[in-house]
């Protein structure tokens, strides 16, 4: 790739001091590096996962509102947490946290744990009840 | 506090933050040597590993490896370490930054404050350089950026304690003995070919080097009849983001092992390894155009006329045939 051809497509890196450095040839066909801002098939990888990530969230938050799932799973699935990963950060057992994921159990949770979850994925307690991102 | 170390960004963060450590102690060499010597050029595809709940495809070798290994080469002595307790990490980090060390650690990104949110996965192995503490706040040396960060000691604690895939655990590492005369460069570099070489031809399972890459082709081609259109699109997204995502140099280091076959030339006088570096570009290109070629296929999602899993699948193996040509000729050559 020539010096001239290292994309500048303009994506999530815009508004940052992150660059992509790119390693390309000058004229004379020696490789030196380019800052780049972005490329679009990558701007295109990373649109694809958050818009799949985020059709999963909508999912979960139609299971929420219908009451078959608590908030916490919402919450969860936004952030990209998994059960094993949640309970390494937060401490509380998979096992509990299982049980927490359906709304009656949510509920029930006393302060302190519901404080644990918010802590773990930066963010109140007051938002982690509710539905909103 | 500041120790007056030179933020250069870098193309990889692991090579990057090695290059600007070695710079600190007088060995001035670029980030392409670092990678070359690093034996850095790699493929691995592992079904088995899960991230995010998709199977781990990289184009490098293991996170510290590079780091190691160059300094193995050029004789220079470090120390590693990693903590079970959180706030001793942090102690052991000051004490080494009141001497003036610069120390290199390993962190999670889902927390790193300085990177933008649609970054911020919860992938574990980016490297930093902490080179500052005033306060509260210290001061990070980070080769993706153009400028010097800043972490609050909270931030930082916790980015060094990521949990999931590969957890950094505090990893820290840092020089211990700095470098008395100019490390000899040539050895280096034969060596880092030679192992690049072996790593890329020689392992024996079929998850790594280029074997990786037939494997990863095989099963890509059944993709979207086995996992269907939107998984299928997802991974082979995950594909085009490793092999470019910040921190590769472009085309999975292939562009950035070219420079550092170009250097090589020079410092080993052998214009065949010029001829080498072209070769290496042309494959870099490969990859890109593969790339280009995923990208179009994952946002058309439900076009058919555009090309299949299957020519997807041929372009990769294509891609294999070359490379194991490569670099089999490049082993022979260095013998």
């Amino acid at each position: 790739m020539k010096v001239e051809e290292v994309p500048q497509d303009g994506g999530y890196l815009k508004n940052t001091h992150l660059r992509d450095i790119y390693y390309a040839l000058d004229d004379e066909g020696n490789y030196r590096q380019v800052a780049s801002i972005g490329w679009e098939p990558k701007n295109d990888a990373l649109n694809l996962t958050w818009d799949l990530i985020a059709e999963d969230a909508e999912a979960v938050r139609q299971d929420v509102l219908a009451g078959k799932k608590s908030p916490l799973a919402y919450h969860m699935a936004v952030r990209l947490f998994s059960v094993g990963l949640l309970a390494s950060y937060s401490g509380i057992s998979k096992k509990n946290i299982r049980k927490h994921l359906q709304a009656k159990a949510f509920e029930q949770i006393d302060e302190a744990v519901l404080a644990k979850y918010a802590e773990t994925m930066h963010m109140s307690v007051d938002e982690l009840k509710k539905l909103d991102r | 506090m500041k120790i007056d170390f030179k933020h250069s960004p870098g193309a990889h963060c692991e090579s990057g933050v090695t290059t600007n450590i070695l710079q600190f102690y007088g060995v001035a060499i670029s980030e392409p040597l670092v990678l070359g010597i690093g034996a850095g050029a790699f493929f691995s595809y592992m079904p088995f590993i899960r991230l995010h709940g998709m199977p781990v495809f990289s184009f490098r070798p293991l996170p510290g490896h590079i780091f190691t290994r160059v300094m193995n080469c050029l004789k220079i002595k470090v120390s590693k370490r990693r903590f079970l307790n959180r706030d001793a990490s942090m102690r052991a980090l000051d004490e080494l930054l009141e001497k003036g060390i610069p120390v290199g650690t390993v962190v999670g990104v889902f927390h790193l404050t300085y990177f933008p949110r649609e970054f911020r996965f919860h992938f574990n192995a980016h490297n930093l350089c902490v080179i500052g503490k005033e306060g509260d706040t210290y001061t990070v040396s980070d080769p993706v950026s153009l400028i010097l960060n800043e972490l609050s000691y909270a931030d930082l604690r916790r980015v060094r304690f990521a949990k999931g895939t590969y957890p950094p655990m505090g990893k820290m590492y840092w020089v211990k003995r700095p470098p008395v005369a100019m490390p000899d460069l040539k050895k280096a570099i034969i060596s880092g070919i030679r192992l690049n070489c072996k790593r890329m031809l020689d392992i024996p399972i079929p998850y790594f080097g280029v074997k990786g890459i037939y494997l990863l082709a095989r099963h890509l081609r059944r993709w979207d009849v086995q996992l269907g259109e939107r998984k299928a699109s997802l991974y082979l997204a995950q594909i085009v983001r490793m092999l470019e995502e910040i921190g590769t140099g472009g085309a999975g280091f292939r562009y950035m092992y070219a420079a550092f076959l170009q250097e090589a030339a020079v410092i080993l006088g052998d214009p065949d390894y010029r001829r080498f570096s072209n070769e290496m570009t042309d494959i870099g290109d490969l990859w890109r155009s593969f790339a280009c070629e995923a990208a179009r296929r994952f946002k058309n999602r439900n076009d058919h006329h555009l090309c299949t899993y299957e020519q997807l699948a041929e372009k990769l193996t294509l891609i294999a045939d070359r490379e194991k040509s490569f670099f089999t000729r490049l082993r022979q050559h260095i013998q």
